[in-house]
């Protein structure tokens, strides 16, 4: 082989870098997180659609949502199953899954995405305080 | 022919992968052996060919130029054109390696009325070639946030970036747009091109469509056919940290998407897509300039095997050349050459 000076370190970096999720994970001093989220705290069962569609598909229904509302001024309801939801993540989600920490950003942190949805809107905590602020 | 048959291979795949996932069990010879077998042919392949390479001597000095080579003090050198030293050749690799500068100068030649030929310049592969390549790059690594746990910032920015159109939601990637569309006029450009789709082959074909498909699948994985992505970074963590589990549901499409991304793993150390390591180890490239200053000695030279120079040849031959009625440069020794010639013909007499 000729070259070895060079082929020998290039090769090493391409391993390197190829390799790079494998020994990060097994290296990384900090905490891995934890997608497993809280049920709400009132005990409901039921959301407006079963589990495994919600966690899929919460953003496009959110995000339909969001243009019915503000873009398209239609603030109607949503009637599930005899129950009946405000079309928004304050009016609907966040009145059962009261906790955004424990459960928005279970997943959200693990799998890294961030929605815009708290550039407006504004976690039940957040609320509270602010509420207490105005008072 | 060439080009349809490779959409045929891709349909194939994604109906084995499709099909064959659902299938109770499957799940995890499609989600953890193949890409496992995959990852292991790529890097093993990889490793294999660049030392295939490394085997190969190279005997003459072949840098291209496109400048004017070191020479005498008057005359302007043009360090990045015709690299002198290494620093010189490392900012030319550089530059080939970011910014494509081969297909920046590339030309296309057309015969105009009568037997004229005319050259003009052709930014249009450089153009697709370099939107192309940047945008997998970002997808590589945005891809990371699946592989990586606790996610590291700088692939949040790179998200940022990416998604700042904020289109929709899950927001619509820049680079999802701009790889489908570079992949598909590479592709037309080698059919509408007619020199070009002379040349092209099933492996040039194949490549092109297969990336379109891996893209295609994962665009519909992320807007339209949706799992969960939690049971899909779970899964992809655990093969990372070497131990793989499935849990609950993931869609069919996860699963063609992952197999078209190890048909590509296992065919790059054997197709032109190892250019990505070949262009580093390209003689032409990765040369000095400098013939004028330093001999390149060939590596294959037996070291026994002496230069043996025209003037040694000759004296060596010189006889036998004269008898042949060869052009020699100098003659026989005067002196002794008459004598001895003599008594030869007296002798044969």
């Amino acid at each position: 082989m000729y070259n070895k000076g060079l082929i020998v370190p290039g090769l090493i970096i391409l391993v390197l870098l190829v390799t790079f999720p494998f020994w990060f994970d097994a290296f990384s001093a900090t905490k891995s997180t934890d997608p497993t989220v809280e049920p709400p705290p009132g005990g409901e069962q039921h959301c407006i659609y079963p589990a495994d569609e919600m966690r899929a598909e919460h953003m496009v229904i959110l995000n339909e949502w969001r243009d019915d509302v503000l873009r398209n001024g239609n603030r109607g309801t949503v009637t599930v199953d005899g129950k009946v939801y405000g079309k928004g993540l304050q009016l609907a989600c966040m009145k059962c899954h009261t906790n955004k920490e424990e459960f928005c950003d279970r997943c959200h942190t693990y799998a890294s995405v961030t929605p815009y949805c708290w550039d407006c809107h504004l976690t039940p905590t957040q609320q509270k305080a602010g509420l207490k602020e105005a008072n | 022919m060439k080009y349809s048959f490779s959409f045929l291979v891709v349909i194939a795949l994604a109906l084995i992968a499709g099909v064959g996932s659902q299938i109770p069990g499957m799940g995890y010879f499609f989600g953890v052996v193949i890409p496992y077998l995959a990852f292991a042919v790529f890097l093993g392949g990889i490793i294999w060919r660049i030392m295939y390479w490394a085997k190969s001597p190279v005997p003459f000095s072949i840098q291209t130029t496109r400048g004017q080579a070191k020479s005498l003090d008057f005359i302007k050198h043009s360090r990045l054109g015709a690299p002198d030293t290494n620093a010189e050749v490392v900012g030319r690799m550089a530059l080939e390696v970011l910014t494509f500068r081969p297909l920046f100068y590339n030309t296309k030649s057309e015969l105009r009325e009568g037997p004229k030929i005319t050259y003009e310049s052709s930014k249009w592969l450089w153009l697709f070639a370099i939107v192309f390549h940047y945008s997998f790059l970002v997808i590589l690594l945005r891809h990371l946030r699946l592989f990586l746990d606790p996610v590291p910032f700088w692939v949040g920015w790179v998200e940022f970036w990416d998604g700042l159109l904020q289109v929709g939601a899950p927001t619509w990637y820049i680079t999802d747009v701009t790889l489908l569309l570079a992949v598909a006029l590479l592709f037309f450009r080698r059919l509408v091109n007619r020199h070009v789709r002379y040349l092209s082959l099933m492996n040039d074909y194949f490549p092109l469509i297969l990336i379109f498909s891996i893209a295609l699948t994962g665009i519909l994985m992320r807007y339209m056919l949706r799992s969960d992505i939690v049971n899909i970074k779970e899964l992809l963590i655990g093969l990372v940290t070497l131990h793989p589990v499935i849990h609950g549901h993931i869609g069919a499409i996860f699963y063609i998407h992952i197999t078209f991304v190890s048909v590509l793993l296992v065919c790059f150390p054997f197709s032109k897509l190892m250019h990505m390591g070949g262009v580093f180890l390209s003689p032409t490239l990765n040369m000095r300039n400098n013939t004028r200053a330093v001999r390149h000695i060939n590596p294959w030279n037996d070291p026994n095997i002496k230069p043996h120079s025209y003037a040694e040849y000759e004296d060596e031959f010189r006889e036998s050349m004269i008898e042949n009625g060869i052009a020699v440069e100098k003659g026989l020794p005067p002196k002794e050459e008459p004598a001895e010639a003599e008594t030869g013909k007296k002798a044969e007499e």
